[in-house]
């Protein structure tokens, strides 16, 4: 039967999930420039994991697996969840974080298009509530040893040997070989009362924020523009959370730059860029209407700051993320746009007070 | 410069009109037969004027307009009826419908045909020409002309010709505009002359350069006939779909959005289609009722053309002259955004047919399999009406109409821009169809249901009332006997004694009846 419209523009939802794939890539590569091939590890895992389980999934679900193994959303999931991830964390780690992302957060909410929250927020969440110790082998970047700071570095054997068998070389011990991240070191110095200055003056730290890191960034954020540019994400939510972002730790830094790091930092610190451009901005869980999007991605910036300068975890972003992804469907129906000939707005203008 | 205005969204679609655009409109040859139907308007179909056995001339009156919304319709040329009864049409139901088979008898023996000079008649004299003569909207609708001209105390400022065509593949308004140029400019002067309005815009797309050319020449040409001081004027505008739609023109064009549930005429405007101005001007200045027009066929075929085809040949013909390919698949009326597909090939072509397109799975393969929504809003981006397609699809899957229709569902046009854009391949404009269906079925079913309930109510009330006017009635007599017995008891006879009785006992029958009855109806 044929019914219209008979044309469709070439485009797919695994085409889309692709691009994002792709847009990942600039800062992989600066990933294993700066800390080895460690990460790729854990995103092979975590791919694997990710189709088992949604493979695993469907078949349970009673759903067509090949069409939905094939639309890539799953293997995004799995290498933002990946990105996430320290490198150094033992393979079961990976593996039950994305599991349970792709099992739970996914398809018990009902599979593709249907998740209220990010999967790979949610297994984050739950891997730094469940296991927050493993959750701080962060490897350092090369080039630190020199600065005294990590005693010797591991070989890619030796890592894969700790990953997998949590071995790690006679005489090396584990805070030898790791390190804290960059906002968890500031937050642990300036409790020791130490001014921002001196702390940034460590060697960890770079020309923005981390050393390593925030080249990694800087390679999110091109990815990012490469969205924008092939318009898969809208401006609104990137320009939101790195505005609302800069404006907030701005203002307090202006108030006390002793006790606040600059706004800078805050944006190449952590997860901004990777949940500016690629997280928040999951179609899914995020505002349908532009300028709900702006009020989510805002509201994500606000809560990353106060949990990352206030809170007891080290970066804010994955919480950020999930506490506005339950604020959605609201931001979505108190921020309808006017229909063509309804300037007073969706609803008309009588029905104004008469919100469904 | 006219300064030009846009509207939200819209997609460019390959245009796939250079097919058909290559050679001039050609006459399609006069079929062996014709199914002329009485209904090829928006409105009441027409009634029939002729019998099975009757022979017609070109021209002549077979249907007669009934009702308001309503128009006539002729015999497309000379022959003989052979037959009044129900045939399939070109309607995406697929039910048949009354038509009248006509075989030529290749005479092409016209009727007596009276030019009219506009400028002597009222815009009402005029409009009854119009409909007598079938005019009615040709680029889609069918909607007749006279009732759109019948404009009331509304001051119309603007008449804004529709020649955007926007929709892939179809070409006639094209050609007809490289081809008739004078002809639609000369019609455009008798609409605004009936509408009194200021200004005559036609808006064409920037992908018919011809056309446009065409109609400036045209313009300039007929300066003289046209009236002094009110502007005719050509107004290209940007090739973006779906431009064409009337109240996306009106915005491009004016600036002015027509509000939601209202008409073009509520901003001063009026809006008509091309090739309609074209028909108004052969019905008034020749007398020549709308009796052929111009169709692209194109697509899957050896050869795309546009034929000047007599209303009523069936498409087979058409599509034959074409020559469609052996791998052909279906056949689509319209466009390949908004058009339906055909229930059979047998059916004829009618007035608001512009367009056959001949699919292939080459040339439109089916789509793969749906995938879910994943709300990238792609189809919000490219919406005309600004509304929020995925929402509107995720309440007709669930059956929520009613928050469907909060979110301005009636307020989709169906243009298909978000179905053609949507990532996952979902058929959009069919779920939206789907939902309008529901929701114009259960509104007709519960004014059913309230006519009835209030039938029912002041059914109850009568019998309320009846039975208390009774009852009244009853106590007032008894009352009058009580007191005519107290005065005359005595004065009676024993016989006139019992027969009083007897009376009595009827009338205690009587009440204790109507009581009964009472009561029933209460419980």
């Amino acid at each position: 039967m044929l019914f219209t419209p008979l044309i469709s523009k070439p485009d797919s939802v695994a085409q889309i999930m692709l691009k994002v794939l792709l847009a990942l890539l600039p800062g992989i590569a600066l990933y294993v420039w700066y800390f080895g091939p460690a990460i790729l590890v854990s995103i092979t895992l975590a791919s694997i994991t990710a189709l088992g389980t949604e493979a695993v999934m469907l078949r349970l679900r009673d759903r067509p697996v090949m069409p939905f193994l094939r639309d890539n959303s799953a293997l995004l999931t799995a290498w933002l969840l990946a990105l996430s991830i320290p490198p150094l964390a033992p393979w079961w780690l990976v593996v039950v974080g994305t599991a349970f992302a792709i099992a739970i957060a996914k398809h018990l909410y009902g599979g593709l298009g249907n998740n209220l929250f990010n999967p790979a927020m949610v297994g984050y969440a739950v891997l730094i509530i469940s296991f927050p110790a493993q959750m701080t082998h962060w490897i350092a970047p090369h080039g630190l040893e020199q600065g005294g700071l990590v005693s010797s570095g591991l070989t890619f054997s030796q890592q894969l040997e700790y990953i997998f068998h949590g071995m790690l070389p006679d005489r090396a011990t584990l805070d030898a070989v790791t390190m804290a991240t960059p906002l968890d070191t500031l937050k642990t110095h300036l409790h020791l009362d130490q001014p921002i200055r001196q702390i940034l003056e460590m060697p960890i730290y770079g020309h923005l924020a981390g050393h390593g890191s925030e080249m990694v960034a800087g390679g999110f954020l091109l990815g990012g523009l490469y969205l924008l540019a092939s318009r898969i994400i809208s401006w609104h939510i990137p320009v939101a959370f790195l505005g609302t972002l800069l404006v907030i730790a701005g203002i307090f830094h202006l108030v006390d730059a002793g006790h606040y790091a600059g706004p800078l930092f805050h944006l190449f610190a952590g997860a901004s860029m990777l949940g500016a451009f690629f997280i928040l901005t999951d179609p899914v869980s995020s505002p349908t209407t532009n300028k709900g999007r702006l009020i989510f991605a805002a509201g994500a910036a606000l809560l990353t700051y106060l949990i990352r300068v206030f809170g007891g975890f080290p970066d804010g972003v994955a919480f950020a993320t999930l506490l506005m992804n339950i604020c959605v469907p609201l931001i979505v129906l108190y921020t309808q746009p006017p229909v063509f000939g309804k300037k007073d707005g969706v609803f008309g203008k009588k029905a104004r007070g008469d919100k469904p | 410069m006219r300064k030009l205005h846009h509207f939200h969204g819209g997609v460019h679609p390959p245009s796939n009109k250079a097919q058909s655009t290559r050679t001039a409109i050609a006459h399609a040859p006069l079929p062996p037969k014709l199914v002329v139907p009485l209904h090829q308007h928006a409105g009441e179909a027409a009634k029939p004027m002729v019998q099975a056995g009757d022979h017609v001339l070109k021209g002549q009156l077979i249907g007669m307009p009934d009702g308001f919304v309503s128009s006539a319709v002729h015999a497309p040329t000379s022959g003989t009826i052979t037959a009044i009864d129900m045939q399939l049409i070109a309607h995406p139901s697929g039910l048949p419908n009354l038509c009248a088979t006509l075989i030529p008898d290749g005479k092409e023996e016209w009727i007596a045909r009276k030019s009219v000079d506009y400028r002597e008649h009222s815009s009402a004299e005029l409009q009854h020409l119009l409909r007598m003569a079938g005019v009615v909207g040709l680029g889609g609708a069918g909607f007749p002309s006279d009732i759109k001209l019948r404009i009331g105390k509304q001051k119309i400022t603007t008449l804004i010709l529709n020649g955007a065509e926007c929709e892939p593949y179809i070409s006639c308004d094209d050609m007809l505009m490289r081809e008739r140029a004078g002809e639609i400019v000369q019609g455009a002067e008798i609409l605004r002359y009936m509408l009194d309005a200021d200004e005559v815009l036609i808006g064409v797309e920037d992908n018919k350069p011809e056309a446009i050319a065409a109609l400036q020449q045209a313009i300039t040409a007929n300066e003289p006939a046209l009236q002094q001081n009110k502007r005719h004027e050509v107004v290209t505008i940007p090739t973006i779909y779906p431009g064409g739609g009337a109240k996306q023109l009106i915005r491009v064009i004016t600036g002015l959005e027509v509000p939601s549930g209202k008409l073009p005429t509520d901003v001063g405007v009026q809006c008509f289609n091309v090739a309609t101005a074209c028909t108004v001007y052969r019905a008034l200045a020749h007398g020549e009722p709308l009796l052929s027009r111009v169709i692209t066929i194109t697509g899957n075929v050896r050869k795309s053309q546009n034929y000047e085809a007599l209303i009523g040949t069936p498409i087979t013909e058409l599509v034959a002259l074409a020559g469609a390919l052996p791998d052909t698949s279906g056949y689509i009326m319209g466009g390949p955004m908004m058009g339906f597909p055909l229930p059979a090939l047998d059916v004829p072509m009618v007035k608001a047919t512009n367009c056959i397109i001949v699919a292939s799975e080459k040339l439109f393969p089916p789509p793969p399999p749906a995938m879910p929504c994943i709300r990238c809003t792609r189809c919000v981006e490219v919406c005309p009406a600004d509304l929020q397609p995925q929402d509107l699809y995720w309440f007709a899957q669930s059956r929520e109409f009613g928050r469907a229709q909060k979110f301005s569902l009636f307020d989709c046009i169906e243009c298909g821009a978000c179905s053609y854009v949507c990532p996952s391949h979902i058929p959009l404009v069919q779920y939206y169809r789907f939902a309008k269906s529901e929701i114009r079925a259960r509104e007709h079913d519960k004014q059913l249901a309230d006519q009835a309930r209030v039938r029912h109510d002041f059914h109850e009330q009568r019998i309320e009332r009846e039975k208390r006017e009774k009852a009244e009635k009853l106590a007032a007599r008894e009352k009058s006997a009580q007191t005519a017995k107290l005065a005359g008891i005595q004065s009676l006879t024993p016989k006139q004694q019992a027969a009083q009785a007897e009376l009595e006992a009827g009338r205690a029958h009587i009440i204790e009846l109507a009581k009964s009855e009472v009561e029933q109806v209460k419980e």
